[in-house]
């Protein structure tokens, strides 16, 4: 499948807001973060800036944005529009969240109902990103049951690295923070290692043969293109990354969106400080750096089913 | 309305087409491009149109393949033959492209179970094409929306038509005579007879889309010297004498 940039952008980006609006979230509700109000500030804004890239990158897909509030009529059968819907109706209290814990800086009685809810709406809006992908059944690679928990996990992996840097900076060292980060990063990647075990020994239901209708597998071969250029369909469905190239980008995404974080994470640990802070802003950087390559390749290792019809596979 | 409809269409409309007659001849493909760029999908832009890169939005695509000859143990079973293979929406019953769209751009007519695109509604996401194992979705580079074929639904519905004429671009346009079109959930008409008959079959039935359209396999050819029906074989003339057989000899040297 065409990696189109504004898709992996925008599962990436607001993987990762949705990541951070979850654990602030939990955090808030159990009043669990320094009483400070300019770390509420930084959070909110890092938070937003990240739901909003990824928002605005997306809608850089669409052909017609201008037609966009219609993505809100289709939720009864259309994933991406539940997926709509689950981004406007989390708005509504994440932003009372966001007024409440700047006014109010630490909440407790009905206002923790907001931020729980506004966890429980990035959860809402992750999976239903998961499910567009994993509901297609054209694209065996991402027909997969992993695809949901690996979507989640990297929302969580990295929206924890955002908030432990923001964390850090405020001179707060929790050693937990970076501990659960690293869960989190050896949770992700390594259900991304079993995922890329799965899909490299994946056997195609469908073939030539089947797909034509003709001939014993193997009987039937592509013979003439129906045009000399190109067209829609082949450009979208009929990109295909080397062998070779996919495993370096694998092993560049695993150093980027893994180690990196990791060894951060570790630094963080060890020191506070200026160079605690700097582990933790890197490691954030590197972490969604690492998951902008994991979803490129997401798209790029992606088959879909039609083109048996333009090559024998 | 994207959902599908919650009673099965009394009546699919569809088409039938025959790989043993259809000849390559992109008769179909041109017809459904001229008909439907100024009909119920209009326009259907190109890119390029004169240059070297010219790409367009066809809602009907004709591959050609090869099939291998079959070798058994009597020799050669059925020889190696070129299929021509038209490929354009299926209507399927079970149509993926249609629950995913979020627009609502995407349906399913109850009355008939052609699948068509609003496309004042759409919003050029691409996601219908991508659940589409059949590759029958285009997005239009020049309008920015979803394109497939309609089953000409603004020609076989118009009763200004004579009803000769109330048939799909691509049916009247096959001089091989290898598209049908017609109600395949009626046993007794005449495409539901022509499946029955020729044993047609759905593509890719693992998808479980439950196309509509069926397709009839390339019938059997007979294979190589059987030893009947073999033509004399072509003695030499004999050399003609006199004047005619001098200018021969002349011309020939
Ligand atoms: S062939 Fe493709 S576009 Fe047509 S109804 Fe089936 S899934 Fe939809
Ligand atoms: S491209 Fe148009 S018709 Fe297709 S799913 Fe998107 S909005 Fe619906
Ligand atoms: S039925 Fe009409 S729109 Fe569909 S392939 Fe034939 S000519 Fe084209």
């Amino acid at each position: 499948m065409h990696p189109a940039l504004s898709v992996v952008i925008f599962t990436s980006f607001a993987g990762a807001g949705y990541g951070m609006l979850f654990l602030l979230g939990l955090l808030a509700a159990a009043q669990h973060h320094p009483a400070d109000l300019r770390f509420n500030l930084a959070c909110l804004v890092l938070t937003f800036l990240l739901m909003v890239v990824g928002l605005l990158a997306s809608t850089r897909h669409l052909k017609h944005p201008e037609r966009a509030w219609r993505a809100f009529s289709q939720w009864r059968s259309s994933w991406l529009s539940r997926e709509a819907v689950a981004v406007m109706l989390t708005f509504v209290p994440a932003g009372v969240f966001a007024l409440a814990w700047l006014v109010f800086v630490r909440l407790d009685g009905v206002w923790t109902l907001f931020p729980l809810l506004s966890a429980l709406g990035a959860v809402a809006v992750v999976v239903c990103t998961a499910q567009i992908y994993a509901s297609l059944r054209t694209i065996p690679e991402w027909h997969q049951p992993l695809v949901l928990p690996l979507y989640l996990a990297f929302a969580l992996a990295t929206g924890t690295l955002w908030v432990n840097a923001v964390t850090w900076s405020f001179g707060v060292t929790a050693p937990f923070a970076p501990v659960f980060a690293l869960i989190t990063l050896v949770l992700a990647w390594g259900l991304k290692l079993l995922y890329w075990r799965r899909i490299d020994g994946l056997k195609p239901a469908s073939s030539t043969a089947s797909a034509t209708g003709l001939g014993r597998p193997g009987g039937v071969r592509t013979f003439d293109p129906p045009h000399a250029g190109t067209n829609y369909v082949m450009t979208e469905m009929g990109f295909q990354i080397g062998r070779r190239h996919a495993s370096k980008l694998r092993r560049i995404a695993l150093g980027l969106g893994f180690l990196l974080p990791a060894l951060g994470c570790l630094v963080m640990i060890l020191a506070a400080g200026p160079l605690g802070i700097l582990a933790g802003w890197l490691a954030a950087a590197a972490g969604l750096a690492g998951v902008v390559v994991e979803r490129w390749l997401f798209f790029a290792e992606a088959r879909h089913v039609v083109m048996n019809y333009y090559r024998s596979q | 309305m994207t959902s599908l409809p919650a009673t099965p269409p009394a009546r699919k409309l569809g088409l039938v087409i025959d790989l043993d007659t259809c000849v390559g001849c992109h008769a179909c493909a041109v017809s459904c491009k001229e008909w439907n760029t100024g009909g119920y999908p209009a326009p259907l832009t190109d890119q390029d149109p004169y240059g070297a890169g010219v790409t367009g939005t066809w809602l009907n695509r004709i591959h050609s393949y090869e099939l291998e000859a079959e070798i058994g143990p009597a020799g050669v079973e059925e020889v190696g033959r070129t299929i021509y293979f038209p490929r354009s929406c299926l209507h399927c019953d079970n149509a993926p492209c249609v629950t995913v769209c979020p627009t609502g751009a995407s349906f399913k007519r109850e009355e008939d179970g052609i699948v068509l695109v609003d496309e004042d509604k759409c919003f050029g996401c691409g996601l219908c094409a991508w659940a589409c194992p059949y590759g029958a979705r285009e997005l239009d580079q020049g309008s920015g929306t979803m394109k497939k074929c309609t089953l000409c639904v603004d020609r076989i519905t118009d009763q200004s038509l004579e009803e000769a004429a109330r048939v799909p671009a691509c049916v009247q346009a096959c001089p091989a005579s290898a598209r049908h079109f017609g109600d395949l959930a009626d046993p007794d008409s005449e495409v539901s007879r022509l499946v029955a008959a020729r044993g047609g079959y759905d593509l890719m039935p693992e998808m479980d889309c439950a196309p509509t359209n069926k397709y009839l396999p390339p019938r059997p050819r007979r294979t190589g010297n059987r030893g009947q029906g073999e033509a004399p074989r072509l003695e030499p003339l004999a050399e003609a004498g006199g004047f005619l057989g001098w200018l021969d000899r002349v011309l020939a040297d």
